[in-house]
């Protein structure tokens, strides 16, 4: 079970690669992924809870990142925005994003995606108000948000017809 | 913005959770984290020791049973949320949850947590004043029961000891024909209250009101049951003009104001949100409970 220990040694999947890293317990699972592994694509923007910038999946789950300890990654599956691209192919919400305008400084971008990759998983069809609610715990300074709604729309019309999951 | 150096302790039972509270001093129950995790970050509190509760399995599942639905105090909202059980009998709880938060904090956010955390603009809180939620803790003097009633100590404090957990949060079930509704007023979805009313009604086959309960969030520094305005609909023909002049009584209620909402904003939506719940329950009464 514990140990009242200052250090623990964590083994986690990230992007379906495996890390196994001794960690700070006191260390957030937003600095842990962008100072221990460099995935430095998570953003952390308010570290309380209220952007959403730091947004992953958590075992398939939309997740604040700066509201964990890393030390509660110890042996789940995460997804960060560097997961989501097959390759050099981007995924269909990224690629709808910068047709749309979808982003400007890109700074909430990874949360937005994170969070719209995990609403068109469990509603393919998504109205654009259902998106309005889904990312009504992200905070965008640059965009309106209605570049994010039109290409979220496009990429779940493109990833039906596609079969794309 | 760094949580401050403690020691972790991650218990796999119930038990040894209860032990490592009762031993260590200054320790914290860790829950789902979205409350407990910015205090830390911003260093309101300063822990020792945290104590995760989030291996412990035995806190967590959603269990019907004839006269009331029983939340795991470690159940996700999420789980809650999209269970299908939940919204056939008690289906005002998952009106409520669509209220708190947002799809990324209701996935890690627990019952218990909200329920402890006592925010007196959240909307658990709220609604298990109006349905007269039990609250089970267990410490190391054995476990207790606590009615909601006797639950909040004052903003933000539980009458529950420094080294108790609560276990389970149970929801009594109003019978099917019942009407529902929780309505709320906050500047963007997702937000806490500014003022939110969850409301319950039973109208007998003559239109006559049988039973109603009403309570208030975000109004003082701990939800709020209106005695008053149950008393006042008992008896009564449900019509609009009753729950205009039930809701009315809500204007006297003691409010707090803060540099944003005045103490009689704040009444005013007390009053409006008030009148809107009781309606909207009217509505449902009687029909097949859907969401
Ligand atoms: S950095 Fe996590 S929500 Fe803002
Ligand atoms: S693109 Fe700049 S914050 Fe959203």
């Amino acid at each position: 079970m514990d140990s009242a220990v200052d250090t623990r040694t964590i083994s986690l999947t990230v992007n379906g690669k495996a890390y196994s890293k001794a960690v700070s317990v006191r260390m957030t699972l937003a600095d842990f992924l962008r100072h221990e592994l460099r995935l430095t694509g998570t953003h952390v923007g308010c570290e309380h809870g209220v952007c959403g910038a730091c947004t992953i999946l958590f075992d398939g789950m939309s997740a604040r990142s700066c509201l964990m300890l890393a030390v509660q990654a110890n042996g789940h599956e995460l997804t960060t925005v560097e997961g989501l691209a097959n390759g050099d192919e981007m995924h269909p919400l990224q690629q709808a994003l910068s047709e749309h305008h979808g982003l400007q400084c890109g700074f909430c971008t990874p949360g937005m995606l994170t969070t719209l990759v995990e609403l068109l998983r469990d509603n393919p069809s998504p109205s654009a108000d259902d998106v309005r609610i889904a990312i009504s715990g992200n905070l965008c300074r640059c965009t309106g948000y209605e570049g994010i709604i039109s290409a979220t729309l496009d990429a779940a019309e493109k990833m039906r017809a596609g079969g794309v999951k | 913005m760094k949580p401050p150096p403690f020691s972790y302790h991650d218990p796999a039972t119930l038990s040894q959770a209860v032990e490592l509270l009762a031993t260590l001093d200054n320790a914290k129950p860790l829950a789902g984290g979205q409350s407990l995790m910015p205090m830390l970050n911003m260093r309101f509190v300063l822990p020792d020791h945290v104590v995760d509760l989030n291996g412990i399995a035995e806190l967590s599942g959603v269990r019907i049973t004839e006269s009331r639905v029983e939340i795991g105090a470690m159940t996700r909202q999420r789980e809650v949320e999209f269970s299908a059980e939940i919204a056939q009998a008690c289906p005002i709880l998952i009106e409520a949850l669509h209220h708190v938060g947002h799809r990324q904090t209701r996935n890690r956010g627990t019952i218990g947590g909200s329920i402890c955390h006592l925010d007196p603009a959240a909307e658990l809180p709220t609604l298990a004043c109006a349905l007269d939620a039990v609250i089970d803790v267990i410490g190391p003097n054995g476990a207790r029961q606590i009615a909601f009633a006797d639950f909040p100590v004052g903003y933000m404090t539980p009458s529950i000891e420094l080294n108790e957990i609560v276990t389970r949060v149970s929801f009594p079930l109003w019978p099917r024909e019942a009407g529902h509704s929780f309505q709320e007023f906050a500047r963007r979805h997702g937000d806490f209250a500014i003022v939110s009313a969850a409301a319950m009604l039973l109208v007998d086959p003559a239109g006559r009101i049988s039973r109603a309960t009403l309570a208030l969030g975000g109004v003082a520094a701990t939800p709020l049951r209106m005695h008053e305005v149950e008393a006042a609909l008992i008896g009564q023909m449900a019509t609009p003009e009753t729950f205009r002049a039930a809701a009315e009584l809500c204007r006297k209620v003691e409010a707090v104001g803060d540099v944003y909402v005045s103490a009689s904003y704040r009444q005013h939506l007390a009053v409006v949100m008030s009148k809107r719940a009781l309606a909207q329950s009217f509505s449902r009464c009687g029909a097949m409970q859907k969401h």
